[in-house]
């Protein structure tokens, strides 16, 4: 089965159908963070350091790095931004831009394996990104859609997905670095894109066999109570598929969604990492509890 | 449906009471109800422009506030906008016999360069509510496109959307050429989409930066109204 491989220097995540599925935390993003946004282009990473911890402890597997900010420089600051974060944690990085020379940016000051965020079906973008995926040996997100725009039929964006397998193929990419995003649209303007998403991802598992991410977050837009649909969301596309996601793990209903279906897939062996995290606290932090490992220890 | 249910016959309401009815079903999004009373108003011997202000945009008027307060939400509006085009679609040609003008006119779409469109449809939807006559020209247009819209239809408004931070510089690529051929007064500018804000709107040379759609509906008329008053003082 496939398995995409991404590293820090000193950490490995693996992706892939018979792995636990894999969180990567969204919050290093400037995009409707006024105030992330501000202290960013001022050099200030207080904030970044601050979401990259508290991420991690919430339990993200790897973090996604994104510095977009209007009128920015914004290569320099994503390069700032991923050394920032390889300093503080060990966790592999997800580097994300629309702008090829700040990938590069990041890319270069980046220890490890990462991945790449993101490549589309737009022929400049599969000629000017790739070639950087190539370079860095470093995997790559595959964005479902080209210059005709997101296609509501999924298999429209299937094509496009498997036009992208073939083109990394030609720059020497293996099947395995790729990680196709089924592009994620709100269900409140668009009633069939959890049906959509579904049926996607499990072409993608089925026939292409690759692995596949998302912004999760997404579905939600516009509506009440997101992280219940974005629990749901979460919780249905890992049974049809889908092994990693970028979203927000300081949610705990998010978290609880991905272990519980972690759980049911049986990709949580003797349910071991579901107790671990919910087992009562009362009984955990008893002295009783404590007293016996020590003794246990000593003995 | 038990028999108890009370149904609300529109036609057997006064008009005053109908068009507070209406209002309810536009917030409730019920399209079917709302073309039967733009229906019955017209037969009452309203004018369509009357229809279309007091009954619909001002119903439209309130589901924007509750949009905007978080009361209502994303699929709730477009479902009012869905009825308002019911309503709309009866009066449209009776509005063009009448020569009435729309409360604006405005071109939009989505950059060069940028596929997204959901967040400039709900624009789009949200503009025809308060009233608004749209030409959406869709998306990864170029200014050759824009100008060549801009041209044909004679907007009050032009509006451009962005989803990445690549593709929205573009924005003043197009502003830019507006000013290089001495047309960039002709029009108000609105700036839209998630990775923008006030400062880039600024910053491009834009008349204002919308959050959402619901906002950009609010400014819209409020911008209009400004220019209209400055012509006329001037």
């Amino acid at each position: 089965m496939t398995v995409t491989l991404v590293c820090s220097a000193s950490k490995e995540v693996r992706i892939g159908f018979d792995q636990p599925f894999v969180v990567i935390g969204e919050r290093i993003n400037p995009t409707g963070r006024k105030i992330l946004a501000e202290e960013m282009s001022n050099g200030d990473y207080s904030r970044v350091e601050a979401d990259a911890l508290a991420q991690v402890a919430a339990g993200a597997h790897m973090l996604d790095v994104n510095a977009g900010i209007p009128l920015a420089d914004e290569p320099a600051i994503l390069a700032e931004a991923v050394k920032l974060v390889q300093s503080v944690t060990d966790v592999p990085l997800s580097i994300d831009s629309s702008i090829v020379a700040a990938l590069e940016a990041g890319l270069a000051v980046y220890q490890g394996k990462a991945l790449v965020n993101s490549v589309t079906g737009e022929e400049d973008r599969l000629e000017s990104v790739l070639p950087l995926v190539a370079k860095y040996g470093a995997a790559v997100v595959a964005i479902s859609n080209d210059e005709t725009g997101i296609s509501e039929d999924p298999d429209v964006r299937f094509e496009v997905a498997k036009k992208i397998i073939e083109r990394a193929a030609d720059y020497g990419i293996p099947r395995e670095n790729i990680v196709v995003d089924p592009l994620v649209m709100p269900i409140g303007a668009i009633n069939s894109s959890g049906k959509q998403v579904m049926h996607f991802v499990r072409r993608l598992r089925d026939e292409l066999k690759v692995n596949t991410t998302c912004g999760a977050s997404n579905v939600s837009f516009g509506l009440p109570n997101r992280n219940g649909i974005n629990s749901a969301f979460l919780t249905m596309a890992i049974s049809a598929g889908l092994t990693s996601a970028i979203t927000n793990p300081l949610h705990a209903e998010v978290m609880q969604a991905v272990l519980g279906a972690d759980v049911m897939m049986g990709h949580d062996p003797h349910c071991a990492r579901w107790i671990q995290q919910y087992r009562e606290k009362s009984a955990s932090d008893a002295t009783r509890g404590r007293g016996r490992r020590k003794r246990r220890r000593s003995g | 449906m038990t028999e108890e249910s009370e149904e609300i016959i529109l036609s057997e309401l006064s008009t005053e009471e109908l068009v507070e009815q209406m209002h309810d079903d536009l917030y409730d999004g019920l399209k079917e109800e709302i073309e039967e009373g733009t229906a019955i108003l017209l037969d009452r011997d309203w004018s369509a422009d009357r229809v279309l202000n007091e009954a619909l945009v001002k119903g439209m008027r309130i589901v924007g506030i509750d949009f905007r307060d978080g009361i209502l939400f994303v699929p709730e509006v477009l479902l009012s906008a869905n009825a308002m085009k019911g309503g709309m679609a009866i009066l449209k040609p009776l509005l063009a016999k009448s020569g009435v003008k729309p409360i604006g006119k405005m071109v939009i779409g989505t950059v060069k360069g940028d596929i997204h469109d959901i967040g400039k449809n709900l624009v789009v939807m949200m503009m025809e509510g308060a009233g608004f006559e749209v030409i959406d020209i869709g998306i990864n247009q170029s200014v050759e496109d824009f100008f060549a819209a801009l041209e044909q239809h004679r907007p009050d408004i032009l509006g451009m959307s962005a989803l990445l931070t690549t593709t929205m510089p573009y924005m003043k690529v197009v502003i830019d050429e507006m000013i290089a051929s001495g047309i960039r007064d002709d029009y108000i500018v609105l700036v839209g989409g998630a990775p923008l804000n006030e400062e880039f709107g600024v910053a491009v040379g834009a008349d204002a930066y919308c959050r959402d759609a619901a906002q950009t509906a609010e400014i819209a008329p409020q911008l209009i109204m400004e220019r209209r008053e400055a012509v006329a003082s001037a």
